[in-house]
């Protein structure tokens, strides 16, 4: 089960109330969150409004505020919160012994729905 | 009787209700807060009875002597402490004779004499003239430059020599002593406090909390030396240092005793009257001649001297009482006492020196700084200590006042009113609810929680209107929060809205907020929303930017600022465009650069492949197109040329526009460019509320704009024309003409004060043409143009501010700090599967 799994690096390097970028090669970058309880987000790195860069927002509880237009984007759904409509694919994570892992085929699928 | 001097024709002469020829005639001896307190106590209770004129020997209106410490601290200015300006005196009749202090009474013919040889026939006497500082009887004492910390003479003394910076010395680590300490250090004087005891506050702080104390006090750059003894002050023309009994030698230009206060009983003590260690009064505020009463300060009720302001109250409230004939009876206080150090919470009350039968609740939380303990005789607290959360320090003190048993409650008792009364969540409405008519909400001015929502009853809907009616929550501002729940309880739905809150997170509008963060001196995000009940966990992306501004703002060189809590374009120095990429704006000092600058940016540009250089509105080179993950390496390159960030990212100083002034141009009246880039030179890198733009135009002929930037200098041959507030952008806005200056460094003076008092007034994200239009003009030239010294202290505040926002911050991301905000986590390289998916 393991191999379904992707190890992308220690929680710790991830900023609570922050996100680092995954670039897929061939594929749509993912941006991973880290919300101030420690719980830990994948989606696509692209605002479905404008494609701004999700991971470069402010996250406050559990969805993050996209930079360009500040948009409010669940990080457990993907879906534009409030008014706004639109979703953003999200990739299963977790995190096991401080590690921070990925669905391979969340990623994959991720990926090709570009 | 022919140096009478006779009542002047007063309307109320008139009344009806007086039969009598004249009213009584009241004469008050001292214009401080015990007798002008009085006054109002009596007025309240019937205005007509007595003629009354106060003899004051400061030449000034009465004001609020505790405040002075926030005077010293630069958070409030005079006319902020001023308790009854001229018009209350005038309005209510009131003769005022200040800067004459009265030398004699004459009890036999009734009679007191001031100074200036006048003479004033009294029928009652009061005696209001307080305490005097204690000066410790050492060699030097007399010097130059030695003060006491007393009155707003005193405050003026130091402020003088703050701005000239240098060492100080604080004989005292009581409160007053610590209070003169905090002020004179945000003032810039490099300050050692000298504390004969073992423990800061001795007599209100017990060792941990003097510990703590003294460890946050050192954090904040001051020498606390404890255990230590002044032997002498030396110095030859003026005071030069002080040395102690081990024989170090402290050098100070400036030294302020705070040893402690004696009641001032010379007038009463050479009058005959009764005297002990104050003078003697009974319960109703009468001396041994019944003739004369005395308050405050200076009297002995019960063997008990005070010299806190809390007691004054009681006093004056049972002498008003006493002189309509209504006695009620003073029965000595209870005190507390709280430290007004921003920052640094530190409430006590009681005894807490423990002995027999006595029992201790400690609560410690060490990474969060907060020390509690109560003290516990049979059933009954007898004593608290507050350190770093003094939330709960009215009610511990109203249980304390009160004598009730806490048996009940005992588990609980030490996590506060909120847990002990009710166990359930935190519900400060209730909390505020069960609080006792007579609890005191407001310690400054000693209103009580009856009084305040008889003023609310009495058609106070707003907390402006309470704070101008009751006075609660008008000083200090820590007890606005209670003041709120109050008019919520009383009125409902029908208090009338202040400001629109800072966003849906909480109930607080900007103003609440920034003001309680200085007043409870908060320090990070998360205290904010814990302290004013946030009810978002982390709050959202409008109130987290604001938060951390406030705090930035509010704790220059303390504060950690919170990257995390900041709008991408400032977390990552540069300015995110639409395609995800960043533009990249060096600094260029007044819109001047060199070959130099133009290479290294031309390199930069070819180096990274930038689709695209563009000159800005405000005189530099944007290079776009730049990738997240290339920013350190554009910096460095940069760096390597001498430029620095151009901030054309933040809300902060952006630019400061030039045209060419006297040096090239045959209008040019003064050096515009230089000036500009001296300007430049000391306000970038700061964080403001907003955007913040600058220009100097050489001439009226403007070619710089100035006139609509956030502050424009347009130069005349006679000097500087300062214009403030302006705004280009959506809503044009041509700036107003704040004064005119003569010198160079008179602009920048004016400048930095301008720029810290919107820093320190504005809302975030509101530019400066919005706060102008809702604080008025005349506001900002009362504090930049009419208020010198708060001028001045803006300015050093600002400066001071500046020390710690000017370093680079591209060149510490290119040498690689916080990497992570560049760097990808990883990588993900699926090609295989991918094929294999296909």
């Amino acid at each position: 089960m393991t191999g379904d799994w992707i190890d992308i690096g220690p929680l710790a390097d991830i900023p609570p109330r922050g996100a680092r970028t995954v670039p897929v090669e061939g594929g749509e970058e993912i941006a991973v969150f880290r919300t101030g309880d420690d719980t830990v987000y994948a989606l696509v790195n692209r605002c479905p409004h404008k494609q701004g860069p999700l991971s470069q927002g402010i996250v406050h509880g559990h969805a993050v505020a996209c930079p360009l237009h500040n948009w409010r984007i669940s990080l457990s759904t993907g879906e534009a919160l409030g008014e706004d409509e639109g979703c953003v694919p999200t990739i299963p994570a977790r995190v096991d012994a401080g590690r921070v892992l990925i669905s391979r085929f969340g990623a994959l699928a991720a990926a090709l729905a570009a | 009787m022919n140096f009478y001097e006779h009542p002047k024709p007063d309307e109320n002469d008139t009344d009806e209700g007086l039969t009598c020829g004249r009213r009584e005639h009241l004469v008050v001896i001292g214009n401080g807060m015990a007798g002008c307190r009085a006054i109002e106590e009596l007025l309240a209770r019937d205005g007509k009875r007595y003629r009354v004129t106060i003899f004051g020997a400061e030449p000034r209106v009465n004001y609020n002597r505790i405040m002075l410490s926030p005077v010293l601290a630069g958070e409030k200015s005079f006319d902020d402490i001023v308790i009854n300006g001229a018009d209350w005196y005038r309005d209510n009749g009131i003769e005022l004779l200040s800067g004459d202090p009265v030398v004699s009474i004459d009890r036999e013919r009734q009679i007191v004499t001031s100074r200036s040889g006048r003479g004033v026939v009294y029928d009652k006497l009061l005696i209001a003239t307080g305490s005097d500082p204690f000066i410790i009887p050492v060699p030097g004492k007399d010097l130059p430059g030695v003060i006491a910390f007393r009155d707003m003479g005193d405050v003026d003394t130091m402020l003088a020599a703050a701005a000239e910076g240098g060492d100080a010395v604080v004989i005292g680590g009581g409160l007053l002593g610590l209070e003169a300490a905090h002020g004179l250090t945000l003032r810039g004087m490099k300050v050692t406090v000298i504390h004969l005891m073992s423990t800061l506050m001795e007599r209100q702080l017990d060792e941990a909390a003097g510990w703590l104390l003294k460890s946050a006090l050192e954090g904040r750059g001051q020498t606390i030396l404890t255990g230590a003894n002044t032997a002498e002050i030396v110095g030859t023309d003026r005071v030069e240092g002080v040395r102690l009994k081990d024989d170090t030698l402290i050098p100070a230009k400036l030294v302020v005793m705070a040893v402690g206060i004696r009641p001032n009983v010379a007038l009463a003590a050479q009058a005959g009257l009764d005297v002990g260690r104050g003078i003697r009064v009974d319960d109703h505020m009468v001396t041994s001649d019944p003739n004369i009463l005395a308050v405050g300060e200076c009297v002995e009720h019960d063997g008990q001297v005070y010299g806190l302001v809390a007691p004054l109250w009681e006093m004056c409230r049972a002498l008003a009482d006493g002189l309509v004939e209504a006695p009620t009876g003073y029965r000595g206080s209870v005190t507390s006492t709280k430290l007004k150090v921003a920052g640094l919470d530190v409430f006590s009350a009681g005894d807490f020196s423990g002995g027999d039968g006595a029992e201790d609740i400690v609560l410690r939380d060490a990474s969060r700084g907060i020390y509690k303990r109560l003290v516990i005789k049979d059933d009954r607290i007898v004593g608290a200590v507050l350190y770093g959360d003094t939330a709960d320090g009215g009610w511990y003190f109203d249980l304390l006042k009160k004598g009730e048993d806490i048996s009940g409650a005992r588990d609980l008792l030490i996590f506060g009113q909120a847990f002990a009364s009710g166990g359930g969540p935190a519900d400060p409405k209730s909390a505020v609810a069960a609080l006792s008519d007579d609890a005191e909400i407001c310690g400054c001015n000693g209103v009580s929680k009856e009084r305040v929502v008889a003023s609310i009853m009495g058609g106070a809907c707003s907390l402006d209107a309470v704070r101008s009616s009751c006075k609660a929550s008008a000083s200090c501002g820590s007890c606005t929060g209670l003041v709120e729940t109050l008019l919520a309880l009383t009125l409902g739905d029908a208090v009338e809205a202040g400001p629109k809150t800072l966003c849906k997170c909480t109930s607080f509008g900007h103003d609440d907020v920034r003001r309680e963060i200085v007043a409870q001196g908060m320090t990070s995000i998360p205290e904010v929303m814990q302290r004013l009940h946030w009810s978002t966990p982390d709050g959202c992306s409008s109130c987290r930017p604001a938060l951390n501004y406030y705090l930035l703002c509010a704790l220059p060189g303390e504060y950690v600022d919170d990257q995390q809590s900041r709008f991408v374009n400032e977390r990552m120095h540069a300015n995110i465009q639409k395609d995800g990429t960043y533009s990249v704006v060096p600094r260029m000092w007044g819109g001047l650069t060199n070959p130099r600058e133009l290479r290294a940016i031309a390199d930069v540009v070819e180096k990274f492949n930038a689709p695209m250089v563009k000159v800005t509105g405000g005189q530099r080179l944007d290079i776009f197109g730049i990738k997240k993950e290339d920013l350190p390496a554009v910096w460095a390159d940069l760096n390597a040329a001498g430029m620095v960030s151009g901030h054309a990212y933040g809300k902060s100083l952006r630019t400061v526009k030039t045209c060419i002034g006297s040096e090239w141009c045959r209008f040019g009246t003064q050096d515009s460019t230089g000036l500009g880039v001296q300007i430049e030179r000391m306000s970038w890198g700061s964080w403001m509320p907003h955007k913040f733009k600058i220009a100097v135009s050489g001439c009226p002929r403007n070619c710089a704009e100035a006139t609509i930037k956030d502050v424009g200098i347009v130069c005349v041959d006679s000097g500087y024309e300062i214009h403030v507030g302006g705004n280009g952008g959506i809503k044009v806005r041509v700036t107003d003409l704040l004064c005119k200056v003569e010198t160079e460094q008179q602009v920048l003076d004016y400048t930095a004060a301008f720029i810290q008092l919107y820093r320190e007034e504005a809302r975030y994200l509101e530019r400066t043409a919005p706060w102008i239009e809702r604080v008025g003009l005349d506001h900002i030239r009362r504090r930049i143009v009419e208020d010198e010294i708060g001028r001045e202290a803006l300015t050093a505040r600002f400066l001071f501010s500046q020390c710690f926002s000017q370093e680079d911050p591209w060149a510490a991301r290119a040498s690689g700090v916080e990497r992570e905000q560049h760097e990808h986590l990883g990588e993900f390289r699926p090609a295989p599967a991918l094929e294999t998916v296909r």
